[in-house]
């Protein structure tokens, strides 16, 4: 066992698979030479060679759509965007074109594809870069979205991304990628895709969440142990589809649920999350449930993004509204 | 050579034909090595295509087709460009371009049910081409990605895509070219300037006099084609996926042409934005007409011969449709099943939803 970062968890696993299956291909803009502008392919160049990791020309379409025909020639392309920020830049490759490969081919063909990408707020960043746009995917039926939390799951989720016949979009929060450290074994291992954690049991409130609201949440949760409430919470950690079954399983035993999450309140995965509940729970609840998010502006200027961005003390508040509804 | 390189922007891109109007070869050093089988063959093919079109259009109005986007006048582009392919050449298309999947492989009956919106008119079925593209430009990125990937596997073979001259205004035609010289991938861009997208005139797209010229911004080759000219296009082509397949990176190719009738079966109407005078101009040039002439002259085709393809063709047609007919319906479950590997909870709840709405 080793102690790595998030980023070192999510190289790790690249390198892997690049060793594992020769159809892997890395390949972005700056992720050769460079390593990447977080370093996330560090030494993968040097390792595999430029046939395997290599650079683009500056385009994101060009990239979303190359990878669609490298899919298609039997390779099995892991492309980065270099900022989540840049992916109106490739949504028709990814949305119109990579999401409908099986469909639009009748079943004929399917897109291997690991669509990469930075993105969460915290870290004063330009504009269009630290957006959490995971709600505009998850509504592209034929994709995958993935959002690890910590660097254990990072590895196991990005070796099941890259071995899906489907296309998987795998966000990696910015915030958390030097964060911390945590023992990840060097051997290859998987976290299936589609199955959320239960990261602290409790019996007073559920908080859903994932990404970077996660350590937010579970900071929450030990703040409202000591005022005696007993948070459980769960990080989906693939947000489309999601675990319904674990979501479920929680609110039928907590009867009252908070969903957390860094992006803005309106449509959204926290919406659809409340929404499952209510239909699928309604007659467990105690009080209704309730989201907590950023507010509905454009991504903060970054002069502001510490406030604009929820927190912990937000989480509480909310948990504490459903507990004493 | 019937393609030149690119060293005088200027020079360069004047249109490069073979055979004129009247069915005269005027540009014999360029004339393709073609047997007279092929050139038979060439020919049984635009007349059969011509058929197809004429029949699609009347089944589209009887209401037993659905989409059609009518060929009439573009037979020398499309089906020059697909002869000069290998079987295990790719091929891309834009929305107009069933017939190159049709001599690609493609079951007839598919390309019908392909126009009814039934699924199983886009299955490849192990052929090497994908059904055809919707949104304008989508395919040409895919088509760098196809080409490496060829490159990548040692293939000698090629990726071939296909848009209008509206789809040169997209920013994907530029990347598409782009990222296919930067990685010297075999793959052919064809742009089928029938003068028009939708009602938009070529003038108004851009301020280059050649969409060839396009080519030099990349850096790749570059030529303008007589689209009208079946041998100047089948030449053009078999040169770009020559050079394409020895390493030296893609080309584009702008074929010159026109369509008869309308952008779609959907309602558009050409005399809202073209003359009658334009349309009989270009009549003059049809690719049909002219390559008759040329193949009476070599004794090498005759009216009986021509009437054997009509009525292959009607044929053929009749047998497809009834093909098509025979297909079982659509449900909506069908769709569910091919959106991923394996149903996700969600669907698989509406899988049985669905799958008890259609058994009923």
């Amino acid at each position: 066992m080793a102690q790595m970062t998030m980023i070192q968890a999510i190289t790790d696993a690249m390198r892997i698979e690049l060793k594992n299956d020769e159809n892997v291909l890395v390949f972005g803009e700056d992720v050769g030479q460079n390593g990447g502008v977080f370093r996330a392919t560090e030494g993968l160049q040097k390792e595999f060679g430029e046939d395997r990791v290599f650079d683009t020309p500056l385009a994101e379409s060009g990239i979303g759509g190359m990878s669609i025909g490298l899919a298609l020639t039997g390779f099995r392309p892991v492309p980065e965007i270099q900022f989540f920020g840049f992916v109106y830049e490739v949504m028709d490759a990814i949305s119109g074109q990579m999401a409908r490969l099986r469909y639009r081919s009748g079943g004929s063909f399917n897109a291997p594809i690991t669509v990469r990408s930075p993105f969460g707020g915290g870290v004063k960043t330009p504009e269009l870069h630290a957006d959490s746009l995971e709600g505009l995917m998850a509504q592209q039926p034929g994709l995958k979205v993935v959002i690890p939390s910590n660097p254990y799951d990072a590895k196991g989720l990005l070796i099941s991304a890259i071995r899906d016949n489907d296309p998987v979009i795998f966000l990696e929060h910015m915030k958390l990628y030097r964060s911390f450290r945590q023992e990840v074994p060097e051997e290859e291992y998987t976290i299936e895709i589609g199955k959320a954690d239960v990261k602290r049991e409790g019996s007073d409130v559920t908080i859903v969440t994932y990404g970077a609201m996660v350590q937010a949440s579970l900071k929450a949760a030990e703040e409202l142990e000591k005022e005696g409430i007993n948070a459980e919470v769960i990080d989906l950690r693939t947000v489309s589809p999601l675990d319904i079954d674990t979501i479920i399983a929680s609110v039928e035993k907590t009867n009252r649920a908070i969903v957390v999450q860094e992006a803005q309140k309106q449509a959204g995965i926290a919406a659809s999350v409340v929404a499952e509940i209510n239909d699928r729970a309604i007659l467990s609840l105690e009080a209704p449930v309730l989201r907590v998010t950023a507010p509905d502006t454009v991504f903060a200027f970054s002069a502001a993004e510490d406030v604009w961005l929820p927190d912990h003390t937000d989480i509480i508040e909310k948990a504490k509204t459903v507990v004493n509804f | 050579m019937g393609t030149k390189t690119l060293e005088n922007i200027e020079g360069q891109f004047e249109m490069f034909q073979i055979l004129n109007e009247n069915g005269e070869i005027i540009n014999e050093e360029a004339m393709p090595e073609l047997t007279d089988e092929q050139l038979q063959e060439l020919m049984r093919r635009m007349v059969y295509t011509r058929i197809l079109d004429q029949r699609s259009i009347s089944l589209n109005r009887q209401g037993r087709l659905g989409f059609y986007a009518p060929t009439a006048g573009q037979e020398a582009s499309q089906l020059g460009s697909q002869f000069a392919l290998d079987k295990e050449d790719w091929i891309l298309p834009g929305y107009r371009d069933v017939p190159q999947l049709i001599w690609h492989g493609l079951p007839l009956y598919k390309a019908f049910l392909f126009s009814r919106g039934h699924f199983v008119g886009n299955q490849a079925d192990g052929l090497n081409m994908l059904s055809p593209q919707i949104i304008i430009g989508a395919q040409i990125t895919q088509t760098a990605g196809v080409a490496l990937g060829l490159k990548k596997k040692g293939k000698k073979n090629v990726a071939i895509t296909y848009t209008g001259d509206g789809g040169a205004s997209q920013g994907d035609f530029y990347e598409g070219m782009n990222f296919a010289g930067a990685y010297a991938a075999p793959a052919i861009f064809v742009v089928q300037n029938n003068r028009f997208a939708i009602s938009v005139p070529v003038e108004k797209q851009s301020a280059a006099k050649t969409i060839a010229q396009k080519a030099v911004g990349v850096g790749i080759h570059g030529v303008q084609v007589d689209g009208m000219d079946v041998l100047a296009v089948y030449k053009a082509v078999t040169d770009a996926r020559e050079r394409a397949i020895n390493g030296e990176g893609p080309t584009l190719i702008e074929t010159m042409t026109y369509r008869y009738g309308p952008h779609t079966m959907a309602g558009d109407d050409p005399t809202r934005y073209r003359s009658e005078d334009l349309d009989s101009e270009w009549e003059k040039k049809d690719p049909i007409v002219r390559f008759r002439k040329y193949l009476e002259s070599k004794d090498l085709w005759s009216e009986d011969k021509e009437n054997e393809v009509v009525e292959k063709a009607k044929e053929e047609i009749k047998a497809a449709i009834k093909e098509a007919d025979k297909t079982p319906k659509q449900k909506v479950t069908d769709l569910m099943s091919i959106m991923y590997e394996e149903l996700p909870q969600n669907l698989r709840e509406q899988y049985e939803e669905y799958s008890a709405k259609e058994s009923k």
